[in-house]
């Protein structure tokens, strides 16, 4: 199948955005980067999985979108205590 | 597969573009930024923004009633829970001490209040 031109651009747009955020995910100082990257990281699957939406004309892939934002918002607040829980020792 | 109106694909198609420059700006802002908090300002706003104009471009190209529940249910969750997981991590980031100022910051009000607030209540023996 063809994909249309915009949905494309803007497929190649998130992907470049998924590359820099992995590199702040390897490079990241601290946990908290990193979780902030993952944090991020969902955002961008969850535009891939709109664009796809868009282009392919295929709703099938909507409710792994919903479930991709609950799963990283759990994770996110999860990592948040034990971050906080790891820094007792003080 | 229904074929769907030119012009709101059009409107869909221009709202992805929008969507998926913000997420850009919002990796490059994760790369370039000097400091824990600065990224999160960046990535919490503006990356939302970007998810959530995508998901409404969803919602414009497919009008139907279940599409367009499940596009805005999603944003709506989005639009909730940002908040939430940026004042978590922020939070725990700041008491951990993982969230390393950038040298030219001036002020620092929470560091002023917990030293306040340490010295008007009594010393606690951990």
């Amino acid at each position: 199948m063809s994909f249309p031109l915009v949905p494309l651009i803007g497929l190649t747009l998130l992907v470049a955005a998924m590359g820099l955020i992995l590199v702040r995910l390897i490079r990241g100082p601290t946990v908290s980067d990193r979780v902030v990257a993952l944090d991020v990281l969902s955002a961008v699957a969850i535009g891939l999985i709109a664009t796809y939406t868009v282009a392919a004309g295929t709703t099938a892939l909507l409710d792994a979108a919903l479930v991709i934002a609950l799963v990283s918002f759990v994770g996110t607040v999860a990592f948040g205590h034990f971050v906080e829980r790891r820094s007792v020792h003080r | 597969m229904l074929s769907y109106s030119r012009s709101s694909l059009m409107i869909a198609n221009l709202l992805l573009l929008l969507g998926a420059l913000f997420v850009l700006v919002t990796a490059v802002g994760l790369l370039r930024l000097p400091d824990l908090l600065m990224r999160m300002h960046a990535a919490t706003k503006a990356g939302t923004l970007g998810a959530g104009l995508c998901l409404v471009a969803v919602a414009v190209a497919m009008p139907e009633p279940s599409v367009v529940a499940r596009a805005l249910a999603t944003l709506i969750f989005l639009l909730l829970t940002a908040p939430i997981a940026a004042h978590v991590i922020a939070h725990a980031a700041y008491h951990a001490g993982e969230a390393q100022l950038w040298e030219h910051t001036e002020v620092d009000d929470l560091a002023d209040d917990l030293a306040e607030s340490e010295a008007r209540t009594m010393p606690v023996s951990r």
